[in-house]
């Protein structure tokens, strides 16, 4: 695996907030078809790491590539163009318009006159809702009348729509219940057969575990390590969240802790 | 996460429910908020009506009432925006006295200059100068808001006593006078109305549209097979909205000219006057055809255009419109840049229906837009708002104080049930939006 190009390699990123370093030197990277958990306590600095990527912040130092080439990701319109999509933690949705409007939110599609299209948005938007949630038939409600799993389909049928190649999804199932954690983990396993490299972030192991390939546990801002999930064990990723000790079978970063040798 | 529990029961079990107000409500797909507001607007015309011995409900006064409405009309479509992205402009008063100061020097004074007295480029030059004055001066406001981000309540209010002051130096407090003839028209008044037979062209028009766009949209919905209302809800529609419209020019057409008026006109046109005075109607006043035309040209704005889907994204959830890309400091500066162009047209009308400008033109002026767009249902928490709302609010701000006029109450007690009414209505509008959710 490690012969093919990286769909994303992230390089010595770094970026402090007020003398804050909340990313400090760190490197990830995501080769199509595989899932990466991005592991960490709350303000481990996952988030920001990964918004650097959807262009939300804008990176102090480092490399971004993608397939290979160097990409200068300064805003989330650059990053939507390199096919990355985004689901937020918070959803980021526009609470007071409808599903089409936040599916097609800086994308809309528009009639030969350059106005807003509407019923094509919303027809495609029945489409890729027919897909994710059969049931979800409220389009002309907006989105803050929704329950939230429909508002968290809204969010996943924005990001899947446009063809991402890499999705990234900040703690997607934190706010579901049991029934529509299992929906989101079934529709990673498909998106994954795909060959859509995503990112899970997640401060709970048990989320994310089964379905990664691989884990990258972050801590004070730093890669603890990167480990095979075949090769480590639940434990054992315990152990790098919460000590930053990394285990034998695991890649150390520079976060992981310096055992006195 | 309230409905997580199998909605579609619920749903038809309310259904089940419904009496027949509900579904005839549910098939025409009518706004219920705004259908209040027309309502409370009716009752307010029928007190008015009544208090006042019948002198409310008649050409004259309505026709007057719709050219008083005009300005503030114009200036509460813009302030629709401005609230919705969550700000505030109280400079649009100060930028009215401003650019209608401005426009007033320029063809009194500087245009003639070079021009002459009788050239016919003076008043589109001076409302060009005006206009570029105030999209200037809302741009600057604008873009100390969004890019250097101190908060609009500030910076407007800044702009309020800064744009006060500069309208009072153009002349050192001098009042500027008179307008060019052509100007004046703007300001309605028996020649600045399109007379019967235009009105009725102007009538028939918005009829055809009406129905083209029932059409078009029906068609639109078939096209992708979505659910299509009855027929007979669009037929009431289109009906109810002809009828508005024709009975509206009708009242127009209903209010003569004055007497002086006329014998001058038919003097100067030699025309014999028969007897019992001849009739020549007003019809619809130009001002008002300007409201009219910026209510619309903003309601597609807002509606139908990218710009318009981002000002309301950015009001829901600034956050979100970022992440989508959305280019939210640019959008905000151009909202105020039409704020103040939209002041600048308001000045228009205001200095034109005056024939003067003074550097007291506007004063206040910010707080009725603001009252009539928070009447029209603009929510000053962000993200909700209709432009047609906020006009039908301005017209019910300007019939509270024409009827008190007529009905000689005291100027203090005006300001008063004025300024009650607004809380009222703002009051009913959380009651009702909570109930409704």
């Amino acid at each position: 695996m490690e012969n093919r190009t990286p769909l994303v390699e992230m390089s010595n990123i770094s970026i402090s907030f007020g003398g804050i370093h909340a990313v400090d030197d760190a490197s990830i990277d995501l080769f199509p078809g595989e899932v990466v958990a991005l592991l960490g306590h709350n303000g481990a600095g996952k988030s920001t790491l990964i918004k650097i990527l959807s262009g939300a912040y804008r990176r102090d130092a480092g490399t971004i590539r993608v397939n290979g080439e160097d990409v200068d990701i300064s805003n989330p319109r650059d990053a939507k163009r390199y096919g990355i999509e985004t689901i937020y933690q918070t959803l980021a949705l526009a609470d007071n318009v409808d599903a089409a409007a936040n599916l097609f939110l800086g994308r809309e599609l528009r009639t030969p006159w350059g106005t807003l299209d509407d019923v094509a948005m919303e027809s495609e938007t029945r489409k890729v809702m027919g897909r994710l949630n059969p049931r979800f038939q409220r389009f002309k409600e907006p989105v803050m009348k929704l329950s939230g799993g429909q508002r968290q389909s809204v969010a996943i049928a924005r990001a899947i729509h446009f063809n991402a190649r890499i999705l990234i999804m900040d703690e997607p199932t934190a706010a579901l219940g049991p029934q529509e954690t299992a929906q989101v983990s079934e529709l990673v396993l498909q998106l994954k057969n795909d060959g859509i490299g995503i990112f899970l972030i997640s401060h709970d192991i048990h989320d994310v575990f089964d379905l990664a390939d691989r884990v990258v546990v972050m801590k004070n801002g730093q890669v603890v390590g990167t480990a095979r999930t075949g090769d480590v064990s639940q434990d054992e990723v315990l152990g790098m969240i919460i000590l930053g000790k990394c285990p034998p079978g695991a890649v150390p970063g520079p976060g992981a802790l310096k055992i006195a040798a | 996460m309230s409905d997580t529990t199998s909605p579609a029961p619920v749903d038809s079990a309310r259904a089940s429910q419904q009496g027949s107000v509900a579904r005839f409500m549910k098939a025409t797909e009518l706004d219920t908020r705004m259908l209040g507001m027309l309502g409370a607007l009716a009752v307010i015309w029928i007190i008015f009506h009544v208090m006042s011995g019948g002198l409310f409900l008649t050409p004259r006064n309505l026709w007057n009432l719709s050219v008083q409405s005009a300005s503030v009309a114009v200036m509460a479509t813009g302030m629709v925006l401005v609230i919705v992205t969550r700000n505030i402009d109280l400079s649009v008063g100060s930028i009215l006295g401003v650019t209608g100061m401005i426009m007033g020097v320029a063809q009194v004074t500087y245009l003639p200059q070079y021009l002459g007295f009788t050239s016919p480029a003076i008043w589109i030059l001076a409302i060009l100068i005006g206009l570029v004055a105030g999209v200037a001066i809302g741009a600057l406001h604008g873009y100390i808001i969004a890019y250097m981000q101190v908060p609009a309540f500030i910076v407007t209010l800044g702009g309020l006593l800064v744009w006060r002051g500069a309208a009072w130096w153009v002349t050192s407090g001098q009042t500027v006078a008179p307008m060019n003839p052509t100007f004046r028209l703007l300001g309605g008044g028996a020649e600045g109305a399109i007379g019967a037979t235009w009105s009725w062209v102007v009538g028939l028009i918005a009829c055809a549209a009406v129905i083209f766009f029932i059409w078009n949209a029906r068609k639109q919905r078939r096209r992708f097979k979505f659910p299509l209302r009855p027929l007979w809800a669009e037929g009431f529609l289109g009906t109810v909205a002809c009828v508005l419209i024709l009975g509206a020019v009708h009242v127009a057409n209903s209010y003569p000219w004055p007497a002086g008026i006329v014998n001058r006109y038919a003097q100067a046109n030699n025309i014999e006057i028969p007897e019992g005075g001849l009739f020549i109607a007003h019809g619809i006043a130009i001002p008002v055809l300007i409201a009219i035309a910026v209510g619309i040209a903003m309601t597609f704005l807002a509606t139908r255009t990218r710009f318009g889907r981002y000002v309301f994204a950015i009001g829901g959830n600034p956050e979100a419109a970022a992440l989508a890309g959305i280019n939210t400091r640019w959008i905000t500066m151009k909202i105020f840049m039409l704020m103040g162009g939209l002041a600048a047209i308001g000045a228009c009308i205001s200095t034109a229906r005056l024939n003067a400008a003074t550097n007291a033109q506007g004063t206040l002026d910010e707080l009725l837009v603001i009252a009539a767009a928070v009447i029209g249902g603009t929510s000053l928490s962000g993200g909700v708002g209709t432009i047609a709302g906020a006009m039908i609010g301005a017209v019910l701000m300007q019939s509270l104080a024409t009827g008190m006029i007529l009905l000689g109450v005291d100027s203090p007690l005006q300001n008063i049930v004025v300024g009650a009414v607004l809380v009222v209505a703002v009051w009913l509008d959380t009651i009702y939006r909570r109930r409704v959710g």
